[in-house]
């Protein structure tokens, strides 16, 4: 883009404008080290680090649990993901069946509401003991026995409902004046929850969704708790190995890199929302 | 009389939105107590020359003074500035979590400062003046357009600002709603606000403005007494964007 001919004072606006772009960065950087150095010297000249080290950063027990630890964490990137996606429409499908409107929906709101209420509530670790354990148990057929399977069947039930009071928080924050345009365009109430309402609603959750998907992230290592060989139990094998810790620390370390892509995503979804429907300007 | 210093000077204000070149070096100049209309097609920059006012946008050049103060300066703290222009939208902007009354005194509240029972003695006051006094307690959504923009001029009004900006307040009311916001304008102007508005009420423009100024293709093409530019424009351009409202009996 050719830069049109501006007046002295433009030059003098902008010039004044990178000037205190730049100041802020150095600012910036320059507190950023200073405390970072302090903060490394604070912690390596405390008297325990070195046990500290031993126990909880050690590199050799790091390096060893490290293949082991990954191939538990490819199985919790693998529930993680089928479980996202069953948790999406479930909850959708709860949230809609929560705003249907008419006598006749009377029970199946009820239902959805009964739902969110019973499977928000109930601490996900029991939920995994009750199905977990507890329904394999019952011998029933054609019921799996897998811990995997059930494990994730525990956490879209959890996850689900929570996602379900998200998007039906954003359903009703789509301004009425929305449904009554669509409605006068002679769109019956379906389409207008497809075409005006959830299109709205959706995009507006966008960013409380990826933060559920965040919890979601890390607590997919519960499902250890049923026996299934992910990250986490694989890190509860290595540290009992080797009576160290670092093998929890490596795996916490992975969660944590798991999560930072997801957070910045969420962070960029907001501001992109931000940009496209708010109004413009300097506000 | 006027003052030496005016209220408001623009002096070659340019903005664009990416390629396209909104506002083409728009000169004005706004007087203590005088009534500045802006006409012209929708795209003609009259809204956007208002939000530059503001400061809502910021301009890419030109100078834009306030009381001879230069408040395109990015040194100048724009919350500051923007304490002394009121600005009425065309969707009234209304805060819809909160009551009429609470819209109106929250800049005397939170941003000059007023105690709460004063804010609120003063903003029924003028609730009272423009008809709104039983209203106070309601939230937006439950008025009228009309009423919903009378409570909008009043939130602008309510920290006595030096300039208020307007920008084609009326466009969302139907004509019996126009009336009463017209109304009220027409009250701040006998009592001696000085005003900035956008609008395609002509008959409106006529009675009220002191000068009417004609926006096309980012620029002010020709500017005047609303006799002059109203009914006899010099410009075939102006002559054509008005020649539809003398034709449909409006002026």
């Amino acid at each position: 883009m050719s830069q049109p001919a501006v007046s002295a004072i433009e030059r003098d606006r902008q010039a004044y404008r990178r000037a205190r772009a730049r100041r802020s960065t150095g600012i910036a950087a320059i507190s950023t080290i200073v405390f970072a150095g302090a903060l490394f010297l604070v912690v390596t000249r405390s008297p325990g680090w070195p046990r500290v080290r031993q126990q909880f950063f050690n590199l050799e027990v790091a390096r060893d649990s490290l293949p082991r630890i990954l191939e538990g964490l490819w199985l919790n990137i693998r529930i993680l993901v089928v479980a996202e996606v069953l948790i999406l429409v479930v909850g959708l499908a709860v949230a809609i069946t929560r705003t249907l409107r008419g006598p006749i929906f009377v029970p199946l709101r009820a239902l959805a509401a009964g739902y969110t209420d019973l499977f928000r509530g109930i601490p996900l670790i029991i939920l995994l003991y009750l199905i977990g354990f507890g329904v394999p148990g019952l011998r029933l057929q054609g019921v799996p026995t897998s811990a995997v399977v059930l494990g994730t069947t525990a956490m879209v039930l959890t996850y689900s409902a929570y996602v379900a009071e998200v998007f039906r928080a954003g359903i009703d924050s789509v301004h009425p004046s929305q449904r009554a345009a669509a409605r006068s365009l002679g769109l019956t109430y379906r389409q207008s929850m497809r075409l005006v309402v959830l299109p709205q609603a959706v995009r507006r959750v966008a960013p409380p969704l990826l933060n559920d998907f965040v919890a979601l992230q890390k607590d997919v290592g519960l499902i250890s708790v049923l026996g299934a060989v992910d990250a986490v139990r694989a890190a509860q094998i290595e540290s009992a190995e080797t009576f160290n810790f670092t093998p929890y620390v490596v795996a916490g370390l992975l969660f944590v890199a798991l999560a930072i892509p997801t957070a910045r995503a969420a962070d960029w979804t907001a501001a992109r929302l931000e940009r496209r429907e708010r109004a413009a300007g300097v506000l | 009389m006027t003052t030496p210093v005016p209220v408001l000077a623009c002096q070659q204000v340019v903005k664009r939105f990416g390629e396209l070149e909104v506002l083409r070096g728009v000169d004005l100049e706004v007087a203590e107590h005088e009534v500045v209309v802006l006409i012209g097609a929708s795209g003609s920059g009259k809204s956007t020359l208002l939000r530059c006012i503001n400061l809502l946008e910021t301009v890419d050049d030109g100078v834009i003074m306030l009381d001879g103060q230069d408040i395109t300066d990015p040194r100048v703290n724009r919350d500051l500035v923007r304490r002394r222009i009121g600005v009425v939208f065309q969707a009234y902007n209304l805060f819809p979590h909160r009551t009429v009354l609470d819209n109106v005194t929250m800049a005397p509240r939170f941003v000059h400062k007023t105690d709460r029972s004063e804010a609120e003695r003063a903003a029924m006051a003028l609730l009272a003046r423009i008809g709104l006094a039983d209203k106070a307690r309601e939230f937006p959504d439950r008025l009228s357009g009309g009423q919903q923009q009378r409570a909008a001029i009043a939130r602008a009004l309510a920290y006595h600002p030096r300039l208020l900006l307007l920008d084609e307040v009326t466009s969302a009311l139907d004509p019996e709603l126009v009336g009463e916001v017209l109304a009220l304008i027409r009250g701040l102007k006998t009592q001696g606000m000085t005003i900035v508005m956008a609008t395609h009420e002509m008959a409106f423009a006529r009675q009220v403005a002191d000068r009417v100024l004609f926006l096309h293709d980012g620029g002010v093409l020709e500017g005047g007494p609303p006799e002059q530019v109203l009914e006899n424009p010099a410009e075939p351009r102006t002559r054509q964007f008005l020649a539809r409202f003398i034709e449909g009996g409006r002026l």
